[in-house]
């Protein structure tokens, strides 16, 4: 199991879940992607549809500013 | 269970810019979220999938010939109000930049990426001498309205 890490902070709608998206397409079952972003649109929608597509939230926890972290598994 | 994959279908009509924006704005986001994307091309629209991104003289009579070299390519799409003489494109790409907003160029490699389904319309290439060949190779099938309404059915549906 590996764990990847992806800033999506900079990003706005609709490259913050395409970047995501992409990511976790490269993701082997049991790998972890770190998805560091930004609060408001980003936060609300990221883990949300990464949940709707069968994906594992792992866990979703402040990092700094406006930033958090949100960890994903395939 | 079974999952119903849902399903967003548009005819890119229109060619212009900021049109073009909005049809890769919707199909990268849908397909990012698990949709299934369908892109149909169809008269200014078949530009954006030109293989030659400049103003190519393409098509066997002169009157194709014409019309395309003056329609352009992904490279001269208009803006649809204030193009003043086409620098409006380059100077909204520029405005997307600056604002880490995904330029039209990357949206449509994104769009490649995430396996957006491309598809032109055989009328419009017949009316302006255009081959399957002079489009992008992501153009997987060249089709009708029929087959359009058959890959549209059950999803919703957007023309631009």
């Amino acid at each position: 199991m590996s764990t990847f890490k992806i800033d999506i902070t900079k990003d706005h709608c609709p490259m913050t879940f395409v970047k995501t998206k992409l990511e976790l397409e490269k993701l082997k079952s049991g790998d972890r992607l770190e998805v560091l972003l930004s609060e408001g649109e980003p936060l609300d929608n990221v883990p949300k549809s990464a949940t709707e597509q069968g994906y594992k939230v792992v866990s979703i926890s402040p990092v700094s500013g406006k930033s958090h972290s949100v960890v994903i598994e395939k | 269970m079974a999952v119903t994959k849902k399903k967003l279908s548009i005819v890119s009509f229109s060619g212009d810019f900021d049109k073009v924006i909005a049809v890769f704005t919707l199909a990268t986001g849908a397909a990012a979220v698990g949709y299934e994307v369908n892109l149909f091309f169809t008269f200014w629209g078949l530009n954006t999938i030109k293989l030659k991104k400049g103003r190519a003289p393409l098509g066997k009579g002169i009157l194709d010939r014409v019309f395309n070299f003056l329609m352009g390519g992904f490279g001269n799409l208009p803006l649809s109000r204030l193009n003043f003489l086409g620098a409006s494109p380059h100077l909204m790409t520029y405005m997307m930049k600056k604002n880490n907003v995904a330029t039209l160029a990357e949206l449509v490699q994104a769009a490649k990426d995430l396996k957006v389904n491309f598809y032109a319309c055989e009328m419009a290439m017949l009316i302006l001498g255009v081959k399957k060949e002079d489009l992008i190779p992501e153009v997987k099938e060249v089709l009708g309205v029929a087959k359009f309404l058959e890959n549209s059915e059950g999803g919703e549906v957007l023309f631009i």
